[in-house]
């Protein structure tokens, strides 16, 4: 079945429109690893404070000094005031910097007693689990999501969220991370470790001493030993931490969120989009559209690469230095790039007729001011 | 294409290339050049990745890799077109642990039990030091096996390698990954899986292993390679080189992109050259290409600023430059043959 035209230009992502329709409460940035989710999550968070909204951004491991110029370099987990946002329209920008163990003590805290929430922090498990578990990351983003949501609800103090994704290979990490925590904490061997500590003595079935015999020749003792007190003071949290992800997980599928999905031009990351625009599609996630970043910036004259390299392979052999074949040869470099992820997003478009695009050039340095940000902003909302 | 006559390489007693950089750098593209460059005729050179992305068998243009050494590509002809070869494993955990298991306990029926009750998984995903001492444990049987013995031991494969590229993780998370013996520590202080944690650690910390670092020419990449060679050298692990990757085309001198820069170029004189090589030339045209010249210079100049810091850690450095056609097997065949010609392999 066809849809579109193979090639055909995909419909444009009109930004300003998303930003300044009030019904628009969250904005997600997601994508594949650096393909610059952090930067377009600031840069919208900017456009909309200075279009007259009351933003909070939410940014994960920004580079030092993009958070510098934010003024978010301190990790302490709170909405700070963004310095230089120009407040003529009436709007306000606050940012964060995820601190993702602080964020999964917090949990602990409120969720437990003091002693047994001590009991659960000094844990080497715990450490392990809240510092480096794949996901947890993920999952306390959508966390904080969460808490930011139901505090701007209670005070009035934002009316757009806009959220950054955790640097991971696959976008799909972000959705499926709350899931695959809870399923492993709901996991078979955690009940089976936790057997012994609830119920009767029987239930240590022959298997479940085979399986600790051997994990204790292979770990040692004391590993199992400390697996156990961790899942046992864990236990009752369990489901508190299953509930709140459901919460914000339906949070996402609300009218008022828009997922962008951010991509560079190049194979892995518009593979990487396409899975994540189909799964949004799948779940009945809202998708706001496509944002190409860091594409090649145009040729500016129609002449062909072919045509190009031709002539400076002609000037060469009669001036090896030639300078003029060195701007041929550039432009011709400059046309190939261009034509490459031209047909690279044009396979996107063909395959996904109706998600709308929006394509933001590569600066010529490294984005890391507000007035960076600003330019962004204005190249993903000057889609001609 | 003819390779030119090979120099001296730069890492003769290196048996392990680790590849590591900053995300989307370009590691697993050097990974993969580095090994068809070090499988010259009569080498055996394995190319191992542990990140569960399946990016071999991408660039190779080959089905998805099981757990199992499969010969994939011949390596980069030398000057008289012969080659040896590269093979290439993808190492996930679960499948170690249970190679692991076998080899070592003859578990049998316990290493079913394991997997029964969800204890792979568990050992595998909560403990990141368990996760990386088995990937990490794979790649140093890889490396150690011993010539010419054919192993009995389980799946293990039988081939013998002169040399092994790991496309490892990011400089962000390398020290972790190959410093297993401390992020094991607060795990498993004793027991076997500590004893195999400090064998591998052994390797790793020797001048057989070389750990080296992908970044392209900008601000962020450079700091994270600069962080990343200190952070190696502070846990103890032999720094290999830099590889500089995704250069802009060196269309242009010194010279010519300082008066390109400055508005220096002649326009008349570009026309006449023009017309010269037979281009259906006018005035925009002119000014289109000296304009495109004027952005590739401010892209230069920022690219060498950044080269100066990468030339000020000390170590080798080789740059390779980007295609723009992508990476495709040929295309990987010459990054091969530049990372020879600059004596990396
Ligand atoms: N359009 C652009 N032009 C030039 N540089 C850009 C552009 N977009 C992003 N960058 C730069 O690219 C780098 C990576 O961007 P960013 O940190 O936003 O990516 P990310 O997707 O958040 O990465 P990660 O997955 O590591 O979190 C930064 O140095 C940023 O300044
Ligand atoms: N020299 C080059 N010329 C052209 N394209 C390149 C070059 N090196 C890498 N690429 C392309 O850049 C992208 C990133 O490269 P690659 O996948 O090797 O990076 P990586 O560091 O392994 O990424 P990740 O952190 O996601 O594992 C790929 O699309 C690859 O084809
Ligand atoms: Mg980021
Ligand atoms: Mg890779």
């Amino acid at each position: 079945m066809r849809t579109a035209r193979p090639d055909g230009p995909a419909p444009v992502l009109d930004v300003d429109a998303l930003l300044d329709d009030r019904t628009t409460e969250i904005i997600v940035c997601c994508g594949s690893g650096g393909v610059g989710k952090t930067t377009t999550s600031a840069a919208l968070a900017l456009r909309a404070a200075e279009r007259g909204r009351s933003v909070v951004v939410l940014t994960i491991d920004p580079a030092r000094r993009l958070a510098q110029s934010m003024g978010i370099e301190q990790l302490d987990n709170t909405p700070r005031p963004v310095p230089g946002v120009r407040p003529g329209a009436g709007g306000s920008l606050d940012a964060m910097m995820l601190d993702m163990k602080r964020t999964f003590d917090e949990v602990v805290e409120g969720q437990a007693s003091p002693e047994k929430a001590r009991q659960i922090l000094e844990n080497p498990f715990y450490v392990a689990l809240s510092s480096s578990f794949a996901g947890t990351q993920e999952y306390m983003a959508m966390e904080k999501l969460g808490q930011l949501y139901r505090r701007a609800r209670q005070d009035d103090t934002y009316d757009l969220i806009v959220v950054d994704t955790p640097p991971s290979r696959s976008a799909l990490d972000f959705l499926d991370a709350p899931e695959r925590l809870s399923s492993f904490l709901d996991g078979r061997f955690i009940r089976l470790l936790l057997a012994p500590a609830r119920g009767p003595a029987r239930l240590m079935t022959a298997g479940f001493s085979v399986v600790t015999g051997a994990l204790t020749k292979v770990l040692g003792a004391q590993v199992l030993r400390d697996m156990q007190t961790f899942v046992a003071a864990f236990d009752t949290l369990f489901g508190g931490f299953r509930q709140r992800a459901e919460q914000t997980f339906a949070l996402l599928q609300a009218r008022g969120t828009a997922f962008v999905v951010v991509a560079a031009p190049e194979p892995d990351a518009l593979r990487e989009a396409a899975y994540f625009v189909d799964r949004l599609t799948d779940d009945d996630m809202p998708l706001a559209g496509l944002v190409v970043n860091r594409a090649s910036p145009s040729a500016r004259t129609a002449l062909s690469a072919e045509e190009a390299i031709a002539a400076a392979d002609r000037l060469r052999s009669s001036d090896p230095s030639s300078v003029t074949a060195g701007l041929l040869q550039l432009h011709a470099d400059r046309v190939r790039l261009v034509e490459r992820e031209q047909h690279l997003c044009g396979r996107f478009a063909a395959s996904h007729p109706r998600v709308p695009t929006a394509v933001v050039p590569a600066m010529a340095g490294d984005v890391h001011d507000l007035d960076g940000l600003r330019a962004i902003g204005e190249s993903l909302a000057r889609q001609a | 294409m003819t390779a030119p006559a090979d120099r001296p390489d730069d890492w003769p007693n290196v048996r392990l290339h680790v590849v590591t950089g900053k995300g989307g750098t370009g590691k697993s593209t050097v990974a993969a050049a580095l090994a068809l460059a070090l499988a010259t005729a009569g080498r055996n050179v394995l190319l191992c990745e542990v990140e569960g992305r399946q990016g071999i068998a991408r660039m190779f243009d080959v089905d998805p890799l099981p757990y199992e050494e499969r010969r994939i590509a011949k390596g980069a002809p030398e000057a008289d077109g012969r080659s040896g070869r590269v093979h290439a494993l993808h190492i996930d955990a679960e499948s170690a642990l249970l190679e692991y298991l076998a080899m070592y306990y003859r578990l049998g029926r316990a290493g079913k039990a394991l997997d029964r009750f969800g204890v792979v998984d568990f050992a595998t995903t909560i403990a990141p030091g368990v996760r990386d001492v088995l990937l990490t444990g794979k790649v140093y049987e890889a490396v150690q096996r011993p010539r010419g013995g054919r192993s009995t031991d389980g799946p293990g494969g039988t081939t013998t390698y002169d040399a092994v590229v790991l496309d490892a993780p990011p400089t962000g998370r390398i020290s972790q990954f190959l410093g297993v013996n401390s992020e094991l520590a607060g795990l498993a202080r004793v027991g076997p899986v500590k004893t195999q944690a400090d064998k591998v650690m052994d390797l790793l910390r020797s001048p057989r292993t070389a750990v080296h670092l992908v970044t392209i020419l900008e601000e962020m990449p450079v700091q994270e390679t600069s962080d990343g060679i200190a952070e190696l050298r502070a846990a103890g692990l032999p720094v290999g080189g830099v590889v500089v990757n995704l250069v802009r085309p060196r269309a242009l001198g010194a010279g010519a992109l300082a008066r390109v820069r400055d508005g220096g170029l002649d326009p008349s004189a570009i026309t006449s050259d023009l017309q010269r090589a037979r281009v259906d030339v006018d005035a925009e045209l002119v000014a289109s290409l000296v304009a495109e010249a004027r952005e590739h210079a401010v892209r230069r100049r920022l690219e060498d600023e950044q080269r100066d810091l990468v030339a000020a850690e000390g170590v080798p450095t080789y740059e390779l430059p980007r295609l723009a056609s992508g990476i495709d097997h040929g295309a990987l065949v010459e990054l091969a043959q530049l990372l020879r010609r600059q004596g990396m392999a």
